[in-house]
């Protein structure tokens, strides 16, 4: 019981960040029709930005500088790249970006060096927020969550309920229509695009302390990120919510479990040993093969229901 | 049968090639040479295979290296087999065995990744490459973990003198197999399958109502470039004598993307092109600068906005003007674009070295070397020069450069002219 309510909400404060990063790559992706595979690496800029900036004015001002900051740099990517690739069609688009991430992890590589740098968490987040019969839950945990929820909220209100939003959301599926109406449409682009970035940047803040600030942690993050986004239903905000915390828990999970077929036969009275055939596959634990399972569940997903989770395209 | 006439050009061009591929260890004889071209001809065929999916089928893959990394894991495990005498095999049919076992994977991860096309294709053999890369610490029995799996190319008897010790050997069967897998691929584009991969291409709706499974079309096209990849892992089991995981993983398959785009995709010699000039840039910038990845990126954005063909789109783009002999016209604007552009590439090489320099190897102290000049990356006057290189450089690069779109732009409209 312990083990499973602990797990369970480190699975969701986890799930909730994929969520941060796989909300911007959705709305973008939606939007423009551009999966924008630099996503990760403007989360990866929001840790590196965030930890200068801490030094120099502290953690919560960087929390709020460093998002606007990466949103910033995002904009003017579309503005003076990707509008400019925007003619030659959504493969260059693609290209464009999965350049410019391999840009911005070496141009990080260059300024802040290939060690990891010591990002750490403000005392005020330090130390446990509960105790849950034995075992603790970080403040920091805590903190993720709310962050999550509170942008999650932000972003649902901003989208159905200001003018903003509705052009936004027009421009998503008649963008000629709301053109001819008045509304500059490239630049709703570039807005969406520098939100979307901006949403990755502050992922990257909270994620940057949570975990490690390394060069890799774009390379890390990313493809499952891509997963989310597949998992979900291209496009759809809802299910990437939903795919966020599926993949989050699941992934909690397995990490901590020490199942495998092998155990699973041994309690029905089956003995495996390492004569039996494909031993190395039965011995293998849950805990070894969460990496994988992000991956498989995509395959699965594809070969079943190719629209993702709540999809409306197939496309 | 259709008449056809003996197409004289193509067999010099082909026979250049095998010329060059013979000739050229004899002029460069260096160690350092022969592992250049050695690489270069494995890229190859990895560049080519990859090229296959994304120039012929329009498939953009994130995944290539699955099938040469698998097939060299397979390629190594079969050497070591032979060379324990269980099997037998001589080593120059190993490629073969790479080759099956990449278009076996092709077979399997096809199936699933080829069920869709555009973007959702490339991040499904996004999460299959993450797969297999995950799956290499899994199985450190097949993958050989951390260490990868080592093996010795030398066992059994020489044949006619040939043990393959000498890496000379290794080219030389590389070159063969390079020219093999060059001349079956360009054949294959112009197969049957080769044309209907170029329609399902251009317009997948179009080649399914005149009744070609679009989905058959892209899976029997990856099986094929599943194989030739295998073949190119094959070989660099040879050649390196050692596979690791990085053989499967997402930078490999990077790597042979960049490689195929910025020769151009477009033509079939343009990836020979981006692969040759991406293994020289891995093999001699890499120890120059540690930055190389980042003029890489920059260098493969750029082709992105303004040359998406290639280098092989910009080569194929001055045929007709050359024809028609206005190529003289161009070639001041040409000399002064490139001068003014190496301005700005010496502003960007500066400001990144000094960048690096101050920031992150600063503990040896700030003294640096470039272009022959020694200088302190920490002092004002060398940032003020490159700040200075870049105004001048850009203004003067930008300047060059419309008078060469002006100068391209009244060449295409007389072309277009007498055309008409």
């Amino acid at each position: 019981m312990e083990f499973f309510a602990i797990s369970l909400l480190n699975g969701v404060s986890y799930g909730l960040l994929l969520f941060m990063l796989s909300s911007g790559l959705t709305l973008i992706f939606s939007m423009m029709g551009v999966l924008n595979f630099a996503h990760a690496s403007f989360y990866m800029l929001g840790a590196y930005f965030a930890y200068s900036l801490g030094l120099q004015v502290g953690f919560f001002p960087a929390l709020l500088l460093a998002p606007v900051l990466v949103g910033l740099v995002g904009a003017l990517v579309e503005r003076y790249g990707l509008r400019a690739v925007h003619k030659y069609g959504h493969v260059p688009e693609l290209l464009f970006t999965f350049g410019l991430a391999y840009l911005i992890e070496e141009s990080v590589k260059v300024i802040w060096g290939l060690p990891a740098v010591p990002f750490r968490v403000p005392a005020l987040l330090d130390g446990p927020l509960f105790t849950l019969y034995s075992t603790s839950f970080p403040k920091l945990r805590g903190f993720m969550m709310l962050v999550a929820v509170a942008m999650l909220l932000s972003i649902y209100i901003m989208l159905t309920r200001t003018r903003i939003g509705l052009v936004i959301q027009a421009a998503l599926s008649h963008p000629q229509t709301v053109e001819a109406l008045g509304h500059n449409v490239p630049r709703v682009f570039m807005l969406v695009f520098g939100g979307g970035c901006a949403l990755a940047g502050l992922a990257g803040v909270i994620g940057g302390v949570a975990f490690i600030t390394e060069p890799s942690m774009a390379a890390s993050v990313g493809p499952i990120v891509f997963v989310v986004a597949v998992v979900g239903g291209m496009g759809s905000l809802a299910g990437a919510f939903l795919a966020s915390l599926l993949i989050g828990v699941i992934q909690t999970f397995a990490i901590a479990l020490d199942w495998s077929v092998a155990g699973l036969m041994k309690t029905f009275g089956v003995a495996v040993t390492e004569q039996t055939p494909l031993y190395s596959l039965l011995k293998l634990q849950l805990s070894e093969v969460a990496p994988v399972l992000p991956y498989l569940l995509l395959v699965l997903m594809l070969i079943f229901r190719p629209k993702g989770l709540l999809g409306t395209r197939a496309d | 049968m259709r008449y056809q006439p003996l197409n004289l050009g193509r067999w010099i061009i082909w026979g250049f090639t095998a010329l060059l591929m013979i000739v050229l260890p004899l002029v460069f004889k260096s160690g350092f040479a022969i592992t250049l071209i050695s690489q270069m001809g494995i890229a190859i065929i990895f560049t080519l295979s990859y090229n296959m999916l994304l120039g012929q089928g329009g498939m953009l893959s994130f995944g290539h290296a699955v099938y040469s990394g698998l097939g060299a894991y397979i390629a190594v495990h079969a050497l070591n087999m032979a060379s324990k005498g269980q099997l037998w095999m001589p080593l120059s049919l190993l490629p073969l065995v790479g080759g099956l076992a990449g278009a076996f994977f092709g077979v399997i991860f096809g199936y699933v990744t080829t069920k869709r096309a555009g973007t959702t294709f490339a991040m499904i053999t996004l999460g299959i490459g993450e797969l297999v890369f995950n799956c290499s610490l899994m199985f450190p029995g097949f993958f050989g973990g951390e260490g990868g799996i080592t093996t010795n190319r030398v066992f059994g008897e020489p044949f006619l003198g040939i043990n393959f010790g000498p890496a000379i050997q290794v080219y030389y069967l590389i070159a063969v197999w390079c020219l093999l897998s060059m001349a079956l691929m360009y054949a294959w584009s112009h197969t049957p399958l080769g044309r209907i991969a170029n329609a399902v291409r251009d317009n997948p709706e179009r080649a399914e109502f005149v009744g070609y499974d679009t989905q058959k079309v892209r899976w029997l096209t990856l099986i094929i470039s599943a194989f030739f990849a295998g073949v190119a892992g094959g070989l660099a089991c040879i050649t390196f004598e050692i596979v690791t995981a990085e053989n499967v993983s997402a930078v490999r398959s990077g790597g042979v993307l960049l490689a195929a785009f910025i020769g151009g995709v477009g033509f079939f010699f343009g990836p020979i092109i981006g692969a040759c000039l991406f293994v020289y840039f891995v093999v001699a910038l890499a120890d120059h600068t540690k930055a190389w990845l980042l003029y890489l990126g920059l260098f493969f954005m750029a082709m992105v906005m303004f040359a998406p063909g290639g280098i092989a789109s910009l080569i194929m783009m001055q045929f007709p003007v050359i024809a028609r002999s206005r190529f003289k016209e161009l070639v001041p604007h040409y000399a002064r674009t490139g001068a003014t552009g190496l301005l700005v590439l010496a502003a960007l090489v500066l400001t990144v070295e000094m960048t690096y320099k101050v920031s992150v190897d600063s503990a040896n102290g700030t003294m640096m070397k470039m272009f022959g000049v020694a200088f302190d990356a920490a002092g004002v006057v060398p940032w003020a020069i490159a700040i200075g290189l870049w105004i001048v450089g850009g203004l003067l690069f930008d300047k060059a450069r419309k008078r060469l779109a002006h100068a391209w732009g009244e060449i295409q409209a007389d072309i277009a002219g007498a055309r008409s």
